[in-house]
Order: C-alpha cells, then sequence, then structure tokens
C-alpha cells in the first residue's frame, strides 16, 4: 500500500492569496494512500523542506506531492530533499498550483478547485511512480560559436584561454561582422579597427580556435555535451590552404562593377575579393554571381596571375560533420530593411544615408578615403539632420516595438565627430527621449551638446523631400518650442532599428532553443540566466539576444564563455532517467520511433524470441540507448502498437491523471 | 486468367523459386473466395481459385508467411501491392521470401449486392458484356455488372502494381478516383447531422474485430485491444462510447499507414463504412502535409512521423475542428 505526503506551499501571498490552501491539504488528505497532508507558508525554505524531510521518515512515505510553483523552479530542490531523507528522487511530484492556477485566477472558490484537482492529478499519478536512477553520459571537450563578430570572437578566445578547442562558423568569408564595419566606439572615440583587428588574428592564431569563414551550420543532432553538428563550407572557389592574400587576383579582376557589401554597398569591389584589408583569413573568394569565368566560361584572369595556383572555379560546398559539447550562438544583428519609410526618402535620395552607412563614408578604409562626402556629388555637406528612432519604438507594423538601445550613443558619437572634424557644418539631431545609461554615456552626450553644439531638437522628422537644387527639405517639429521646422539639409542621417540576422530562426529550430516575438534568442531566464537558452548546452552571446552595444556584448560573451567552460569541464554529465525504453514483446520493429527521434537515440536490433508456440523467432525490435535519449517522449506517441513508454511519465501515469482530472 | 495463374505457380514450385503458393480457394459458397496456402501443383489445379469474387488482398498473410522456411508465391492485385510495399516500409515482411507475381485487378463482385436484388443461391458468375449471368439453384438470373461491383472496386485509386517481381498482363495506372466524395458530404454536414451519421453506422458495430483481423495495416505483435495491460481488452461494445471509440482509435492507429485497400468495409457483417474513417485521415493528410499515398514506396518519410520546417502550424489544425 502507498503511503503518499501532500506538502501544500503558501508561497507567501503568491498562492495563499488565491487558493485557500488549508482546504487544498485538506482534501488532498482524503485521497486513496494519503497518509498526511500539510501546507506551510514556504515549503522550499529550509524549514519547509525539513518538513518534508522529517514527515517522509515518520511516516515512512512511499511517495510525495508537493503543491506548490512550477517544477522548473522548485522539482530539483525538493527532489533533492527527498534523496536527503532516503526517498527515491524521482517518487517526488509537483502539483503547479501558482504559474498554472494562483496567478492566473481571481476568485478563490474557482482557483480552490482548481488546486484540488491539480493536487489529485499529482497524486494519481505518484500511485505509479517507479524509483529512477540517473545515469551519466560523456561531454565533448569541444565548442561551436555561430558567428565571428565581436560576440562570437570573444567567447571564442575565453574558451580557448581555458584549453579548450572551439570552432567559430561564420557565414561571411571573413569573421568580424558588425564592428568591423565601424569606424570609431562610443564612449572612448577610438578607432574600432584598431581594437577589434588585433582579437582576429589572435583567433586565427590561437591553436585551439579553428575558423570555418563562408561556411553554415546546416544541421544539428544530439543533445548537451554530445551535440553532432553538420557546417556546410560553401564553394569560394579559391584554396583555403593555397591562397596567400596578396591580392594580385582581386586587382587583376576585370570585373569591377560589384556592389561592395563592406562598404553597404557605397562603391563597388571585384567579382574575385578579399572584404577590407585586415580580414581573416585573408584569403580571397570569387563572387560566382559576376565571375565572368563562372558565368561564361571566359577570362580565368586571376586563375593565370595566381602564382600559388589556389584558384579552382570548379569547387564544390564541403560539408563537414563534427561533435561539441556545447554550442554558442552569436549570429548578431542587421539594421532593418527601410523600403517601408518612404516619408524619409531613403531610397529616392543617395544623400539620405543609414548610419552604419554613415560609418562607412567617414572610415578611412571607406569609399572615400575618410573624408565626409555627399555620396550623390561627393561635395561636403553642411548641414546634416540626423533622425533617432527610424523604426524602434515604433507601435506599427512597419517598425519594431524595442529600443535598438545603441542609437541615441552612435548618432552622439557621429554628430560629435563631424563637428570636429568639420566645424563649418550645422548638425541637427532630432529624438523621442535620449537614453544615455551606461558608463560615461550621459557624459558622453552632453559634451556633444555642451561642447560641441550640436543641435538636438525633441521631435519627430515628419518627411524628407528631396530638391532639384541638391539641398532635402526636412520637415519637423519642435515639440518643446512647440514650432515646426524646415531645414534645407546636405545630408539626412537615418537610425534605422536593429533586427536579428535573419539565418537565427532557422538556426532556433535546428537547436529546439526558444525565440521571442521579434526573432531575439529567449533566455533561460531574464534576471538570473541572462547567457544560457532553455535548451541545456546551448548559450546566447551578443546582439543575437537583444539589442546592444559593443561592452554590453563583450561581457555577455566572456559570460556565455564561462557557462561554456562549466560544461566543458566536466568529464560527464548527470543524465535524465526518464528516458524511453520499449516493450519488446510489443515492439512490431515498425521504425516510426527511430524516424521521429530527435536525438537518433533508437537503433534496431535481430533478437530471438520464444514464441507463445514455443517456437523460437528472430524478430526485429527498437532498442534505445538511454544515455542518448533525452525524454521528449516523441516515440511514446509515434509507436502504433504502444510499445513505447517513458520512465516518469508513461502512458498509464498520463492516463490516471487525466481520469483524476475528468472525475 | 486463372489458368495462366495456376500455370505460372506451377512453373515456379517445379523450378524450386518457390515452395509455397499463396492463392485463394473456394470457400462453403461460390462467393466465399478465401485465402490458402498451396505446396504442389496438385492442390493448386484441384483448388485454386480465380474469379471475380476473388477480392481477399492477401498482403497481410505474407506478414507470418515470410518468415517461414524458403520463399512464397504471392499474386497481388494492384491495390494489394500498396499494402505489400507498406509492410515492407514497416519491416513487417521479408522482401527476399516473398515471389510476387503482380495480376490485373478488379472490379470485384460484392455478394451481398447480389443478395440485395432478391437473388439467392448462387453457384457462380458470368460476365457477358457487363451484364452479369447468374446462376443459382433456382435458373438463370441477369443484373448489370456495374450494379454488383464493391464499393472500394467503384473507387478504385490506381490500376498500378507498386511492386513485384513479375506480372501477368499489362501493368495500368494510378486512377483518378472520386474516393473522397463521401468524406466531403459529411464533412460538409453539421456537426449535430454528421453525430447522427457515424451513431447510426457503428451502432451496428457487434465487435466481431473482422475489421482489424483483416486490415493489412493491423499487425502490430499485440494489438491494444487483446492486451490485458491495456485496459481495453476484448471489450464488448457495452455502451455507444464503446461503440464509437473502438472504430475511432482503430482509424488513428492506422492513420498514415492505411493504404486504403477497402477491406475493412468489404468484411464488415455489419455494412458499416469504415473506410470513410480511413479516408477522412487521408484527405486530411493531402491537404494539411500534402499529397501522401501510403505503400506507394518503400523509403520515402511518412507526414505524420516527419517534420520539415513547412509543415502546418498546430493552430491550423485546431482552427478546423472549430465550427
Amino acid at each position: 500500500m502507498q503511503r503518499i505526503g501532500v506538502f501544500v506551499c503558501h508561497c507567501g501571498t503568491n498562492i495563499a492569496a488565491t487558493v485557500d490552501v488549508k482546504t487544498v491539504a485538506e482534501t488532498l488528505g482524503h485521497e486513496p494512500g494519503v497518509v498526511i497532508s500539510q501546507d506551510y507558508q514556504y515549503m522550499c525554505s529550509e524549514s519547509g523542506q525539513n518538513l518534508v524531510k522529517n514527515a517522509i521518515k515518520e511516516h515512512n512515505l512511499t511517495g510525495v506531492v508537493v503543491c506548490s510553483c512550477s517544477p522548473r523552479m522548485h522539482e530539483n530542490t525538493f527532489r533533492k530533499a527527498a534523496a536527503a531523507a532516503g526517498l527515491n528522487p524521482y517518487l517526488v511530484e509537483i502539483a503547479n498550483i501558482r504559474e498554472q492556477c494562483s496567478w492566473i485566477h481571481k476568485d478563490i472558490a474557482t482557483a480552490t478547485e482548481k488546486a484540488v484537482i491539480l493536487g489529485k492529478a499529482a497524486v494519481a499519478k505518484v500511485h505509479l511512480n517507479a524509483p529512477l536512477t540517473a545515469g551519466e553520459s560523456p561531454v565533448a571537450k569541444r565548442a561551436l560559436v555561430i558567428g565571428g563578430g565581436i560576440a562570437g570572437i570573444q567567447t571564442a578566445l575565453d574558451i580557448a584561454e581555458a584549453g579548450f578547442d572551439v570552432d567559430i562558423v561564420e557565414k561571411n568569408p571573413t569573421i568580424g561582422g558588425k564592428m568591423a564595419q565601424i569606424d570609431k566606439t562610443f564612449p572612448t572615440l577610438d578607432c574600432a579597427a584598431c581594437i577589434l583587428t588585433p582579437k582576429m588574428v589572435e583567433a586565427s592564431q590561437n591553436e585551439h580556435i579553428t575558423i570555418h569563414s563562408f561556411s553554415e551550420v546546416t544541421d544539428v543532432k544530439g543533445f548537451v555535451g554530445n551535440f553532432t553538428v553538420t557546417i556546410k563550407k560553401k564553394a569560394r572557389y579559391v584554396d583555403e590552404t593555397k591562397c596567400t592574400g596578396c591580392g594580385l587576383c582581386t586587382e587583376k579582376c576585370p570585373m569591377k562593377k560589384v556592389p561592395n557589401e563592406f562598404n553597404m554597398g557605397l562603391d563597388n569591389r571585384s567579382a574575385i575579393y578579399i572584404p577590407f584589408a585586415q580580414a581573416v583569413p585573408k584569403v580571397a573568394t570569387i563572387d560566382p554571381n559576376y565571375c565572368m569565368m563562372m558565368k561564361t566560361g571566359k577570362c580565368g584572369a586571376c586563375s593565370k596571375v595566381c602564382s600559388v595556383g589556389a584558384i579552382d572555379y570548379k569547387q564544390q560546398d564541403k560539408f563537414i560533420e563534427q561533435k561539441y559539447g556545447a554550442i554558442v550562438v552569436a549570429t548578431g544583428f542587421n539594421p532593418i530593411n527601410l523600403d517601408k519609410y518612404d516619408e524619409f526618402a531613403y531610397n529616392q535620395c543617395p544623400d539620405v544615408v543609414t548610419s552604419l552607412e554613415l560609418e562607412r563614408l567617414m572610415n578611412a578604409a571607406g569609399p572615400n578615403g575618410g573624408t565626409l562626402l555627399r555620396p550623390s556629388d561627393k561635395t561636403h555637406p553642411h548641414k546634416i539632420v540626423f533622425v533617432q528612432c527610424v523604426g524602434s519604438r515604433c507601435d506599427d507594423s512597419k517598425g519594431k516595438p524595442y529600443c535598438s538601445k545603441i542609437c541615441c550613443m552612435y548618432t552622439a558619437k557621429h554628430a560629435m565627430l563631424i563637428r570636429e572634424k568639420y566645424p563649418d557644418t550645422e548638425v541637427y539631431v532630432f529624438y523621442i527621449d535620449v537614453r544615455t545609461p551606461g558608463k560615461n554615456f550621459d557624459e558622453f552626450y552632453r559634451r556633444a551638446v555642451e561642447q560641441y553644439n550640436v543641435h538636438y531638437i525633441k521631435g519627430m522628422v515628419g518627411k524628407v523631400t528631396p530638391r532639384s537644387d541638391g539641398k532635402i527639405d526636412v520637415q519637423a517639429s519642435d515639440l518643446l518650442a512647440n514650432e515646426q521646422l524646415h531645414i534645407d539639409a546636405d545630408m539626412v542621417v537615418l537610425a534605422a532599428a536593429i533586427e536579428p540576422d535573419k539565418t537565427a530562426r532557422p538556426l532556433a529550430t535546428m537547436l529546439t532553443t526558444q525565440m521571442d516575438t521579434n526573432d531575439f534568442f529567449t533566455e533561460a531566464h531574464p534576471k538570473l540566466r541572462p547567457v544560457e537558452s532553455a535548451t541545456a548546452g546551448i548559450f546566447l552571446s551578443g546582439a543575437c539576444q537583444g539589442p546592444k552595444d559593443i561592452p554590453e556584448t563583450v561581457a555577455q560573451a566572456s559570460a556565455a564563455a564561462a557557462k561554456a567552460i562549466g560544461l566543458l569541464v566536466k568529464n560527464s554529465i548527470t543524465c535524465n532517467p526518464c528516458v524511453a525504453h520499449s516493450d519488446e514483446l510489443m515492439c512490431n520493429g515498425c521504425s516510426s520511433c527511430e524516424k521521429v527521434c530527435p536525438y537518433g537515440a533508437i537503433t534496431y536490433i535481430d533478437k530471438e524470441f520464444r514464441m507463445p508456440d514455443r517456437t523460437t523467432a528472430l524478430r526485429r525490435v527498437a532498442s534505445v540507448n538511454p544515455a542518448v535519449c533525452q525524454g521528449c517522449g516523441a516515440c511514446t506517441v509515434a509507436c502504433p502498437s504502444g510499445a513505447m513508454d517513458l520512465n516518469g511519465f508513461s502512458n498509464s501515469q498520463i492516463m490516471a491523471e487525466v481520469d483524476a482530472i475528468c472525475k | 486468367m486463372q489458368e495462366a495463374m495456376i500455370n505460372k505457380a506451377k512453373q515456379l514450385l517445379a523450378d524450386g523459386t518457390v515452395n509455397r503458393v499463396i492463392g485463394w480457394k473456394r470457400g462453403e459458397f461460390a462467393y466465399d473466395i478465401t485465402p490458402a496456402v498451396f505446396e504442389s501443383a496438385e492442390e493448386l489445379d484441384s483448388e485454386f481459385v480465380y474469379d471475380d469474387f476473388t477480392s481477399a488482398n492477401v498482403s497481410k498473410y505474407l506478414v507470418k508467411e515470410c518468415k517461414k522456411e524458403g520463399r512464397i508465391l504471392a499474386f497481388l492485385k494492384p491495390c494489394d501491392t500498396y499494402s505489400f510495399n507498406q509492410l515492407i516500409k514497416e519491416h513487417r515482411v521479408v522482401r527476399e521470401n516473398v515471389y510476387i507475381v503482380g495480376i490485373p485487378g478488379g472490379p470485384k463482385l460484392d455478394a451481398e449486392k447480389i443478395k440485395a436484388k432478391g437473388i439467392t443461391g448462387i453457384l457462380g458468375v458470368k460476365n457477358e458484356n457487363y451484364t452479369l449471368k447468374i446462376d443459382t439453384v433456382y435458373g438463370e438470373e441477369t443484373m448489370p455488372f456495374y450494379e454488383a461491383i464493391l464499393d472500394k472496386c467503384a473507387s478504385c485509386k490506381s490500376k498500378k502494381h507498386v511492386v513485384y517481381d513479375e506480372l501477368i498482363g499489362e501493368d495500368g495506372d494510378v486512377l483518378d478516383s472520386n474516393r473522397f466524395d463521401m468524406v466531403e458530404k459529411l464533412e460538409n454536414m453539421s456537426a449535430q447531422e454528421r453525430y447522427d451519421f457515424w451513431r447510426e453506422q457503428l451502432s451496428k458495430c457487434i465487435r466481431c474485430n473482422a475489421c482489424r483481423n483483416v486490415c493489412p495495416a493491423c499487425t502490430c505483435e499485440k494489438c491494444v485491444f487483446d492486451n490485458p495491460n491495456s485496459g481495453v481488452e476484448n471489450k464488448a461494445p457495452a455502451d455507444s462510447f464503446e461503440e464509437n471509440m473502438f472504430h475511432i482509435i482503430r482509424a488513428f492507429h492506422v492513420a498514415g499507414r492505411c493504404t486504403d485497400c477497402g477491406e475493412c468495409s468489404r468484411v464488415c457483417p455489419q455494412n458499416i463504412p469504415l473506410h470513410l474513417l480511413n479516408r477522412k485521415f487521408i484527405k486530411d493528410i493531402n491537404s494539411l502535409y500534402g499529397e501522401y499515398q501510403a505503400g506507394e514506396d518503400t523509403t520515402s518519410r511518412a507526414p505524420l512521423n516527419d517534420y520539415n520546417k513547412d509543415d502546418c502550424e498546430a493552430s491550423i489544425v485546431h482552427e478546423r475542428g472549430v465550427e
């Protein structure tokens, strides 16, 4: 006979304000098998746990039901308490009467009734619980970092520093990401390339780091400690191992009219190209959409001038498979597309640019060699208008509901740099709010206003109209002075909102991690686990998790590295004993379970069986590798014969719960 | 046809290609043509039958037969080959142990439809220019051939053999059938009308298990309805809930695996149109996950145990059920 203890938690007023906990404890006390039913203010506290432990010993309990918060919160706490009192931890069941009951109901009678029902279901389930023992599985001592921007580079460097091998997968021909395109950094105004490129070189030279540039993750299998990842190395038509990065091919290439992505399309590059001087790896890549040889079969100039014979027009995509213990996602961000913003004339006037384009226009390696010139007529702009929050903090469907966070600071930086270098230029900034929390940030912004005399005007730009004389009419409102303004600007700079990279969503599907409605990866806990995803072994680094500036990105990158290292140092991790198993006498060997298993945990064996008619027969049956199974339960649903069952969540346990609820 | 088949079987037995033949022989009445295994030329000569009443699908028998010593010859009609292929896909049969001779399919006759015309004491039939001449103990009767064919043949989906070692006669094509017409009609009913329709049908069930026993997709080592641990073992249809759920559960079990061979409705002694449940699943799968014919091949991923990024959202499936 079962001897079950029920423990109902008040959670302060979290539960007790909406659920009559005394009634719940009293009612559940009459359930079959229940020998003790108590309530307590904080069951998770030390004294609350002692209550459970003492009851287990005193009443010789065979099962425990805790009616409290979500099992995600404290299941482990109570399992440990049970184990300490000598009860198998898997004989503890949690009835979630907080998140699924008290927090969502207002009426005490309804909430109490529901709490009782949830409690009864847990009691019905615990009747059928069996003691389980957790196994262990080894950890592959290698990490994968997806994305080679500053976040990915920093994470990789930190993991390598701890002595673990780490691979960076970058979809572009070079690592460096957005930071490589930025001119100066706030709030110190040091050159982005000067602080980034040493890190890029360090990453390429580190013996523990392998960089897969121009590559993509195409498949992820496995689970924490044991991921198997397929990486597609896209054909760059240049042998990476031979190319010395001399750049002769890029000079001789006759096709020089390809928009240069690195300079935001503001100038052109050749069909065979190295994105920028400090690219890592410094290897040329052929763009097959423009290469004459690839398109028409006539040319071959690069192949002729290449002294090491690195050019290979017939190169194919290559797939490599590698095992990893931990995966860090660092897929970064992009400015949003401004096609929908006709009012700012972005698509009509070349002198209306985004902030990232302005970075390139001001950069010494940019299209104008560092002199700020209007893209249209290459003249010096004398009046520049900055528009903040283009697509950020939007409540319509065109933009993003969130604050992109970095725009206020980089705009102050741009305004300051322009006023410093070209004092004859007037700079206007239209803002909704100026948001500058951060060390030395507000001081920086005030310097732009007070020392550099940048005109900050609270108000939004309503319309930008290019005029025939080359000027741009900016119509805006000054909310503080309560007047309409018309500014005849030479250039307009739009602080476009930032959004997660488009590759993030398919990647999230592959990794079975969660994203929010804006496609930012969701952290396991917004406050307490900010760099871990809800999927074990997957960590988040940089702007893929939310808008971030460089200091924050680097800090989070190192935090993600620390979490990954914490996993990689372990030789093995405790497995979840709630794994599937197959009843071989019922198994048909039909392969349904194998097909749905996302972890590849199921294999088939031919096994000899004694049949009812005393013959022996060789039968194909499913066999689950408990070290690989993650207990998702997909196989138990797919199995047509009901042979698959899940420890801790068996079909009969689930049915008992349903019966208890429906009774 | 029967003679060609007997000759083929004798030849394959004689040259040692096979050591047994699964075919059909006559039961108590002329229209009771029942699957049977033959081991010698003599048995074939005296008992092997293949006529217009020979509609039974022998694929399911091969699950057990293919595990015996030696190779067995099976004559499969086009619809039967889909069932056999699906069994290969599910690893329920050993392909090498079966020698398949594809034979042309129906339409086959439904003795019930002949009896419904008041014709009894059937001794044999002859199809003369699509007029059925029925020899009975009371003399000869006639009726139009197409009024006597099985429902499953009237909505035949394919004349193509999807698996075989050799063919007798020509192979046919996949047909444009009207097999979802009735399902559509049911879908357009109100929930109450639909419920009433199914209650009327399912209340006739005597739970004889014939539908399950004949179904080539029902090959579980231990059927849930025979398993004492399942809690639903061998229950009589004591109430309407039991009557309904048995068939709905069975349809769920074969969803995505049912090739629509129609045997369930053919063998039902109460004439319940069970195939409509299966066809509803097939139709839904087609519309939600793209056209899929179970048994068409042995390698493709079945939509219900495959996931891809184009799959419809669960909410869409859910919304369809809302009236």
